[in-house]
């Protein structure tokens, strides 16, 4: 039984998110969001200052990435809410579970382009997975409460809250409900037995089979149960750039990431392999480069939570609906009942390890000290396992999938369907505050951090010691690059001419900045950061001119890769 | 291929937004659109009649039955169900003998005739959107001044 309550719209709001467990709000207040900051006085709920609104969404974003619960931003209205606007759709395109409340202008002034009025439930529409605007008060319960389910459950994505003025100050007679119903809204949850078993048959009866884990093995945190599975029945296993991490790197049937800067070995493997188990992707462009060349001669088993994936990009002769954690679990249940367990002596198993162990040797890589595979192994080998990374966009994040190997599943983090550049170091920054004590790294570009430095701000006041480690090739080097592949190397708009200086960008915001211009001063670099109670960027200048390789031109097949000559 | 999609959703406002901005979206076309509250007033049915290849249709309906604000999305057997399409068609009347064949015309496709003046004359007719083009066809020749169509409303056969 829930008692009735007489409370402010505002104070419902902070009393609802305190009822779902919300122990914190990255934000920044303005004139129509005033009364739910008024709250922050009276509520255990911290509050994180953020620089600009964006940051706000990364940080929740990397938070609910991390924690696998809704991470929560404010921001006002107009302005505020349109900069938290690519947030929103960062999240929406990587299907992470965030919470976005906005202010809106009083309901009587909403239509007559009022000061800081934004049409921000139409804008936001077709990039969240749901969006709110109480229009009482006594709405705002269950508003949160349906609000909170829907971006976590089934696929996980952001929801708007948009919340007008008044709306925030009116009192109403207030219950929270325990129970509520949305009729239109049935996250798949049983599990698809009859499907699972034919993809078994499917799997046994393949001569190349692999396995391909998408981004929603890792949502799911399904680790065990796609472990279980490619050790049973001797799978290789390739993921695409979102589901890095989600088997371990290191494990002798792990191939990298396939994908247009995907691993020379997974790349040839995925394109000889007849039979695929894919689980939770959307076979993006990215991923399979040209559709028609990803499906020749290969039978497809989709297994994904969302229905509409199944036939999208792909079709696929085995459809598995429902959480992969769920089917997976099914999955090894009855290979355990069958008895069934191969052993690693098939052809193609012997041909996949001596691939893997070919590229191993004889990828080649930047000739100098400072390669970025030689800084991102070294970045590997002295972090602990089961610290968090987050990339930002281009070719550092790239040369991470290439080259920084996870080791524990589940703590690697990009921004892969939109590719916000800015998005790493917020994003860290939520990171961190979900899990506070293992080191959080953002490995990034210059380019990148750029768009988002000034939450050096959030990490300093609000002690949130991350480490930004910027390959810095003082360009904006994805962009070069392509400039230098595909248009006859006319360079424009890419320079970044070594402004600003990050080394002193940091000191001034009180962070610590150092510089690393030999293995030797990235050795001390990285153990001073890890060990350091104060947010870190390490500034490591690299080649402008180093491309990453292997590279799938768009538009062409996974097996057509430019390999470094 | 053309495609009847019957969607049920919550009588709410901006809904009929979300829905022409998934087609938008997700680069489909709408050919006709109704919309109309249903016999019980939480809910409204659209009926859209769109067309793409058999991958599009079903992609189009997933996407539909995706979205919260949707309670039922049924693509209808053309077959197995009553649609029509409610037309206007301001016609001219160029002659004496006009009138007499368009009213000939118009009772053909059991249409109704209103507004009938010395010079032009409108036609009223619910039919299936095949019909309604075969009539067009044929009134063409008189001249057609102005039209008015309200897109297709449908129901599924009962035990069908």
């Amino acid at each position: 039984m829930s008692k009735m309550e007489t409370m402010t719209g505002a104070k419902a709001l902070m009393t609802a998110m305190e009822k779902e467990g919300v122990k914190q709000v990255f934000g920044l207040p303005g004139g129509a969001n005033l009364p739910m900051y008024d709250e922050f006085a009276r509520c255990d709920i911290r509050h994180i200052l953020v620089r600009h609104e964006q940051s706000a969404a990364h940080m929740a974003d990397g938070f609910g990435r991390v924690s696998r619960k809704p991470g929560v931003c404010f921001a006002t209205s107009g302005p505020g809410a349109t900069n938290i606007l690519t947030g929103i759709a960062t999240a929406q395109a990587d299907s992470a579970p965030m919470i976005a409340v906005t202010g809106q202008v009083p309901v009587n002034m909403i239509g007559k382009d009022a000061f800081q009025e934004s049409d921000i439930i139409g804008m936001a529409n077709p990039v969240v997975k749901y969006a709110f605007q109480p229009r009482s008060a006594a709405e705002i319960p269950e508003v949160v409460k349906k609000g909170f389910f829907i971006a976590e459950s089934g696929r996980p994505g952001p929801v708007l809250i948009d919340i007008p003025k008044d709306v925030q100050t009116n009192e109403a007679q207030m219950d929270f409900p325990d129970e509520f119903k949305i009729q239109g809204y049935h996250p798949w949850a049983d599990p698809d037995v009859v499907n699972v078993e034919r993809a078994i048959d499917m799997l046994l009866h393949a001569e190349k089979p692999i396995i391909l884990a998408g981004g929603g093995t890792i949502i799911s945190s399904a680790f065990a149960e796609l472990q279980a599975v490619a050790e049973t029945l001797m799978l290789p296993v390739v993921s695409t750039f979102k589901g890095k991490g989600a088997f371990p790197e290191n494990h002798p049937l792990s191939l990298g990431p396939i994908g247009m800067h995907g691993h020379a070995e997974a790349n040839k493997m995925m394109a000889e392999a007849d039979c695929v188990l894919a689980i939770g992707t959307r076979f993006s462009d990215r991923s399979v480069g040209t559709f028609e060349a990803f499906e020749k001669r290969l039978k497809i088993i989709h297994m994904d939570v969302d229905p509409a994936e199944i036939g999208k990009n792909q079709s696929a002769q085995i459809a598995v609906v429902g959480d992969v954690k769920v089917n997976l679990r099914v999955m090894v249940k009855l290979l355990l009942q069958k008895a069934i367990k191969k052993t690693d002596e098939t052809p193609w198993i012997k041909h996949v390890k001596e691939t893997k162990a070919y590229w191993k040797e004889n990828l080649k890589l930047h000739p100098g000290e400072m390669g970025a595979a030689k800084i991102l192994r070294k970045l590997r080998e002295l972090l602990p396992k089961e610290s968090l990374i987050t990339t930002e966009v281009g070719q550092h994040q790239m040369w991470a999938s290439l080259f920084y190997d996870v080791i524990q599943p589940g703590t690697f983090f990009s921004s892969t369907g939109l590719g916000t550049m800015g998005w790493g170091f917020p994003a860290a920054l939520g990171a961190k505050v979900a899990k506070p004590d293992v080191p959080v790294v953002d490995i990034a570009g210059d380019g990148s951090f750029s768009m988002t430095e000034n939450s050096l701000a959030t990490a300093v006041l609000e002690d949130i010691p991350v480490i930004v480690f910027v390959l810095n090739n003082s360009t904006l080097g994805m962009v070069a690059q392509w400039q230098r592949t595909f248009y006859d190397r006319r360079m424009i708009g890419v320079e970044q001419h070594g402004c600003p200086d990050y080394v002193k960008l940091a000191e001034s915001y009180g962070a610590q900045g150092i510089r690393a211009q030999s293995m030797d001063e990235l050795d001390k670099a990285i153990k001073n950061a890890l060990s350091s109670d104060v947010a870190t960027v390490i500034d490591i200048p690299i080649d402008p001119e180093e491309d990453v390789l292997p590279f799938v031109a768009p538009g062409t097949s996974l097996s057509d890769m430019i390999l470094p000559s | 291929m053309w495609a009847i999609l019957s969607i049920l959703v919550e009588n709410k406002p901006g809904i009929l937004f979300k829905v022409t901005h998934l087609f938008r979206a997700r680069n489909f076309n709408i050919d006709s659109i109704s919309v109309g509250i249903t016999e019980n007033p939480d809910y409204s049915k659209m009926t859209i009649t769109t067309y793409g290849d058999e991958k599009q249709i079903d992609q189009v309906v997933k996407q539909l039955d995706k979205m919260i604000d949707t309670v039922q999305v049924e693509r209808l057997d053309e077959l197995k169900t009553v649609f029509r399409e409610l037309c206007l068609f301001k016609i001219k009347l160029s002659n004496a003998n006009d009138s007499m064949e368009v009213n000939k015309l118009a009772n053909a496709y059991g249409g109704k005739v209103h507004d009938v003046k010395s010079d032009s004359l409108m036609v009223e007719l619910s039919a299936t959107p095949e019909q309604i083009k075969a009539f067009e066809e044929l009134a063409k020749p008189f001249g057609i001044i102005d039209v008015a169509r309200t897109g297709v409303a449908a129901l599924q056969r009962s035990g069908a």
